[in-house]
């Protein structure tokens, strides 16, 4: 491998850019495909398959054997809230092998004993976001059911290329939610891509089955077929 | 484990650039229960260091062995590693798994 292909490859996980190295094994040529590039490459359709699965793996097309370093950044949720429903999503994204972080400013809320172990960021949302950044493989989820806190967050989660986006509350109070966002200059396109209500719709009740149907959701938009640009 | 051979990847390229030679075996196939999955990297310089895992110990020795010579000819490699394969390798793996190891050299850019 050339050095400036490795130093490539490295810079872009750094950058939590997903990308893949191309080897064809019979002649060892190389090439680095960045995920922007993916669409327009030979081998998309088995570069896009394992960058969802997120799966290093041999592939043989038209009778060519490649290996396909696969390098996606590891996922993460975003939440604003340190609610009921968070308590119980924390536990469930670590069974899951997804990071996650939680932003609360009211410091009642945000507490190590009622979070053990999870990062919480006690700043407003547009501050911390700020600090922690949202990019394509960060999935956004406004829990507080308080637009002065979940607005904030959403705004921010709207301008970035989060994977999934999602806010807990009903149909009537996402309607208010969407007017808002959209005198905040926002529009369908934009806010239609607010998972609302939440979750995959399993008929959740407790705290825990609206954080296994938040989760299954956010598993659904990871890993299956990515959305058609509307 | 992910983070873990991304790491490997760091380090490749730092001893790359700190004029060693490098090469880098990265598990592309697996049969059975093999010990490491696909993508597993092992990073080995030209004095013989090497870190990561290809097999979790198994048949570390045979590639390294190997990567004196990929370092020194610079032609990429593919072995293949297990019980069932009595072709090439006495090493095998104890767990009765199969693996492929595709093993490379890094190249130093080139002065100009």
């Amino acid at each position: 491998m050339e050095l400036s292909i490795l130093s490539a490859l490295n810079a872009e996980r750094t950058a939590r850019r997903a990308s893949v190295l191309v080897t064809t094994i019979e002649s060892g040529a190389q090439r680095l495909v960045k995920a922007s590039e993916i669409a327009t490459d030979p081998l998309a359709e088995v570069l896009d398959k394992q960058l969802r699965m997120a799966k290093s793996a041999m592939v043989e097309v038209e009778g060519a054997q490649y290996f396909l370093t696969v390098q996606a950044p590891h996922p993460r949720i975003v939440i604003t809230g340190a609610v009921h429903v968070s308590q119980a999503m924390a536990p469930m994204a670590k069974l899951l092998d997804l990071d996650l972080v939680i932003i609360d400013p009211r410091t009642a809320f945000a507490t190590s004993e009622r979070f053990p172990g999870v990062r919480l960021l006690t700043e407003w949302p547009d501050e911390a976001i700020a600090t922690i950044g949202l990019d394509g493989y960060t999935a956004f989820v406004a829990l507080t059911h308080d637009p002065k806190i979940d607005d904030p967050g959403l705004e921010a989660a709207l301008r970035s290329d989060c994977f999934y986006i999602g806010a807990l509350g009903s149909r009537k109070t996402h309607a208010r939610r969407i007017e808002r966002l959209a005198a905040a200059g926002f529009d369908e396109t934009a806010t239609g891509r607010i998972h609302a209500p939440i979750g995959l719709d399993i008929g959740a009740v407790s705290p825990a089955e609206i954080a296994l149907a938040i989760l299954a959701e956010i598993v659904s938009s990871l890993r299956g077929p990515r959305r058609k640009p509307a | 484990m992910i983070s873990t051979d991304t790491d490997i990847l760091s380090l490749a390229e730092a001893w790359a650039r700190s004029g060693r030679g490098v090469a880098l075996a990265t598990v592309i196939e697996t049969w059975g229960s093999a010990p490491r999955p696909v993508g597993s990297h092992l990073v080995i310089d030209d004095a013989g260091n090497f870190q990561g895992s290809v097999s979790g110990g198994c048949v570390e020795g045979a590639v390294v062995e190997e990567a004196a010579e990929v370092i020194g000819d610079g032609k990429a490699r593919t072995l293949e590693f297990g019980v069932a394969d009595e072709t090439a390798w006495k090493v095998g793996l104890s767990c009765g798994g199969r693996i492929r190891v595709y093993v490379e050299r890094i190249a130093a850019e080139k002065a100009n």
